[in-house]
Parts: C-alpha cells; structure tokens; sequence
C-alpha cells in the first residue's frame, strides 16, 4: 500500500516539477501515437467507407480479415515490423529502425483495422433506404458518401478514439522497433516497463497516472465534441 | 462540430510534424547492449558524453546479451557491449565480431532467503553450493533468457554436473529485477549481479550466501560488428565507441560511478587487461 501512495505523491511532485526526462516521455508519446492515428484515419476511413458501401465477391472475407485486425496483438505488429525495417530487411535502406518513425509505423498498423472496422459498421448503420433516397434526390455517388459519412460522424469519432486509445498504451510494438532509447523512442509505457524493471515502482505509478490521465482528457475532448447537439 | 473535428484533425497534423522532424542523422552507431549497463544507470551517464565529445548520436539498445549479440551478428548494431565471455568468444571465433576488449568487471552473487535451506551461507565454492540447492531440492529462480547471467548460470551448473529442473528450478524468463522479485517473493535462491542487487536492496530481503569465488566474476567486453555481417554496419561508428570507451578519461569515469549513490563503485575499469589475467 505504502507503495502505492508514494507512487501518487511522485507523479504529483514530478508533474509540479515539470521533470523534463517526464515531459520528454509524455510529448514522444502524444507525437508518436497522434501521428499514427492520424495515419490510421486517412487509410481507415476511406477503407471503412468502400467496404461498407461496395459488395463483392469475397466481402465477406475482407471484412472478416478486418474484424481480426481489430484485434491484432501489438506484439505480432512489432515483430514483423521489426524484420521488415531491419538493415538487412527489405526496408533496411530507409533506417528508421528505433526512431520514432518506426513507432508511428507500427501504430498505425495496429489502429488501422480498429478505425476501418469502426467506420464500417458506422456507415452500414445508415439505412440503406437513406442511401436510395439521396441517389433518387439527384446525389452525385461522391456526393452521397460524404452525406453518408456526415451521418456516421458520431460512431467515427469514438474509432479515434478506440485507434489512439489502443496504440498509445500498447507496448509491445514500441518496445520493439522503438527500442525504448532515451530522449528519443522512450514513450510512457516503455519507460514505465523500464522503471519498473529498476526497481522505481514510484515513478512507473507516477507514469500509469500520467498516461491514463492523458488518455482519459483525450477521450474527454472527443466525448465533448461528440456529445454536442 | 465541423469546426471541433477540424481542430482534432490539426492537432493530429501538427504532432505528425513534429514527429518527422525528429529525422535520424547521418552519424548514428547503434549499441547493442545488456539490460544490466542500462538498469544500472551507467549508459546514461558514458552515452551523452560520448555524444557531446565526438558528434556521434548513438542508439542504445538494451536487451540480454545473446539478443545483444545476436542483432549484432545480423548487422543490426554496430558496436556491442556484453557480459558473457564463454558466447562472446564464440562470435568473434566465427568472424560475426572482432577486435574484442575488455572493459570493466564486477560480480555476481549467489543469494537466498535468510532460513537458507539448503545450508549455503558461507560456502566458499558456488559450484558446490549449486550441488545442495539441488540436491535439497530448494527452491531457485533462474533468468532463462540467455542473458549474460544466464549464461553464466548455465555454465556453473555445467560444472556442477546438474541438469536443474522444475518444480525446484523456476525460468522466470525475464530481466534481472523483475527476477529479484520473484525470488524474493518465493523465497528462492538466485544468482544476481552485483550492481542490480544494490539497486534493488531497499525492496529485496534475499542475503548473500556465496560471493567471493573466482567464477563469478562478470566481465564485460566491448566489440565490434563485422561489417560483411549486414550492408549498413557503421564500422567507424562502432570503433570510434569502442576505443572510447577504454580511454583513460572514460575508465575514471567507470571507476567512481556509483560512489555517490551507493557509497561503492559498481564496476572496476580494466581496459588493456586479458582474459588470461582473470
């Protein structure tokens, strides 16, 4: 118990402190996850939208595919990165292994599935009937998906949500192709696995705090916009 | 509404900016280290200097000794800095790393819980303290990661002429605190380094039983990467880390490091020394 409530008296004083090595963790890990969220959006969305909208031979099985995405264990995300970004992998020559870059990479791969998964049943969710209507009104087909998608914004705003709830407290891929290198790829759950592995339970609480914290204001911003009417 | 999603939809891009900036530069060397330097805080104080002294932006990468090892026979590092003699001379024999030195030392210890089962305490040979842990059958927590100490573990039940095994001998799988802790919390005996037990001291009730015995010293040694290994070795990189690290200046460095905080070095320089003198 003891160690509990030192570990909330730390990440109060490190927090009042403004202790840079925590700053530094917290704006890797805002950098590191926003961009790979904002990525998964760009590629999840658009991907989410069609398979909602298309049929095809084979749908099924795509969007089965995607389902399991969703769950993709980070762990298996950072390995195969991992080999993929390696000097000797087939993208050795771009260098990016332990960067942040790497990172945002894997991220992205995790949250992807999550967005697209999220988007398709937000877009399916819009009565066909209303699709009809639009085309019968005279939509063009570019028209009728943005109205579409305008229609499905509320569900679409909790995939960001479960996209860069997921990726900034995943581990495993960071911990890989990061390699939790000071200053540089070290993001709050590395360093909390870190801290831990030292001996400092203290500032690992500290961190939990600050990570969940942050998520929690996140969601908070996102729940505000999605609530209002 | 419009308005909020364009404001995430800003943020977002504004961080991916940020992000891209950070872009590596040409000068990087990555070093493929044990979790030990790192736990024991000594990388954060030989890194940034070495940084500031030469221009160099180096990569730390701690992980056991034969990951260390392994990524470094890959290509993957440039310059390695690792705990487990007997594995180390294996890869330079097979041409993966050369021009291996050595660089520090301290020591391990045999550790258990104060009722002591197996009736070690004070046993001058870990050798045949190991022999009645077995054959007591008391429990043991064992790293089982190929790490350096691992390595070392094995060697010593090797000599021992023991094959451990469950249910006494537990592969906790995971790095050295975190081991601490099991043993700790099982009331095992285990076998740690020197400076990862200082660290631990105020958390782990664990006493040393056998400390002492010329096999458990801990050698560490730097060498560096092959570079027919992989296309992007940095082999200059990787030398200029290396000869660094056994410069007068650095070894004074590794002399008192630890003093301050422990009120004991935690490694002993020996740069220019052979294994021979060990």
């Amino acid at each position: 118990m003891d160690v509990l409530l030192d570990g909330v008296r730390q990440a109060v004083a490190l927090l009042a402190s403004a202790d840079a090595e925590v700053l530094s963790v917290l704006w890797t890990s805002l950098q590191v996850s926003g961009t790979a969220t904002l990525i998964a959006l760009l590629l999840g969305i658009p991907a989410g939208a069609a398979l909602a909208l298309a049929r095809f031979p084979g749908r099924t099985l795509v969007v089965s595919a995607v389902n399991t995405g969703m769950g993709l264990p980070p762990v298996v995300v950072g390995l195969f990165v991992t080999i993929l970004l390696w000097r000797s992998g087939p993208l050795g020559a771009l260098e990016v292994l332990y960067t942040p870059t790497a990172i945002v990479i894997a991220q992205a791969v995790i949250a992807a599935p999550i967005v697209t998964g999220i988007t398709l049943a937000a877009v399916q969710n819009v009565p066909a009937s209303f699709r009809l209507q639009l085309v019968g009104l005279g939509a063009s087909r570019t028209q009728m998906v943005w109205v579409v998608l305008r229609e499905a914004r509320l569900p679409m705003l909790a995939a960001i949500m479960a996209g860069f709830g997921g990726v900034i407290s995943e581990i495993g891929a960071s911990m890989m192709v990061g390699g939790n290198i000071k200053g540089q790829t070290r993001t709050l759950t590395t360093a909390m696995v870190l801290e831990t592995g030292k001996g400092n339970f203290d500032v690992a609480i500290a961190l939990s705090i600050l990570l969940l914290a942050l998520v929690f204001a996140i969601n908070w911003a996102l729940t505000a916009v999605q609530q209002r009417r | 509404m419009r308005h909020s999603l364009a404001l995430v939809l800003a943020v977002l891009l504004s961080l991916a900016g940020a992000a891209s900036a950070q872009a590596p530069g040409a000068k990087t060397i990555i070093l493929s280290t044990t979790t030990s330097t790192q736990d024991s805080g000594l990388l954060d104080v030989l890194v940034p200097l070495f940084e500031k002294q030469t221009g160099y932006s180096v990569k730390t990468i701690s992980v056991g000794t034969g990951q260390a090892l392994a990524l470094a026979a890959r290509g993957e590092a440039d310059v390695t800095l690792a705990h487990a003699p007997a594995l180390e001379k294996k890869y330079v024999a097979e041409g993966k790393m050369h021009h291996r030195r050595l660089v520090m030392y301290n020591d391990f210890l045999l550790i258990g819980p104060e009722s002591d089962p197996a009736k070690i305490r004070g046993e001058k040979s870990v050798v045949a303290a190991l022999k009645k842990i077995a054959e007591t059958g008391s429990r043991f927590v064992s790293r089982g990661d190929k790490s350096g100490t691992h390595v070392l573990e094995q060697s010593l039940w090797k000599a021992a002429g023991l094959t451990p095994a469950a249910p006494w001998y537990i592969e906790s799988g995971q790095g050295m605190g975190a081991t601490l802790g099991i043993a700790n919390d099982r009331q095992a005996y285990t076998l740690s380094d020197r400076a990862t037990l200082l660290e631990f001291a105020r958390r782990v009730d664990l006493k040393p039983m056998v400390e002492g015995d010329k096999l458990l010293l801990n050698i560490y040694s730097v060498m560096e990467v092959n570079p027919v290994n992989g296309p992007r070795v940095n082999t200059a990189g990787g030398k200029a880390f290396a000869d660094w690290i056994l410069t007068p200046e650095t070894q004074q460095i590794i002399k008192t490091f630890g003093i301050d905080k422990y009120g004991q070095a935690l490694f002993v320089p020996i740069a220019g020394k052979k294994d021979e003198g060990f």
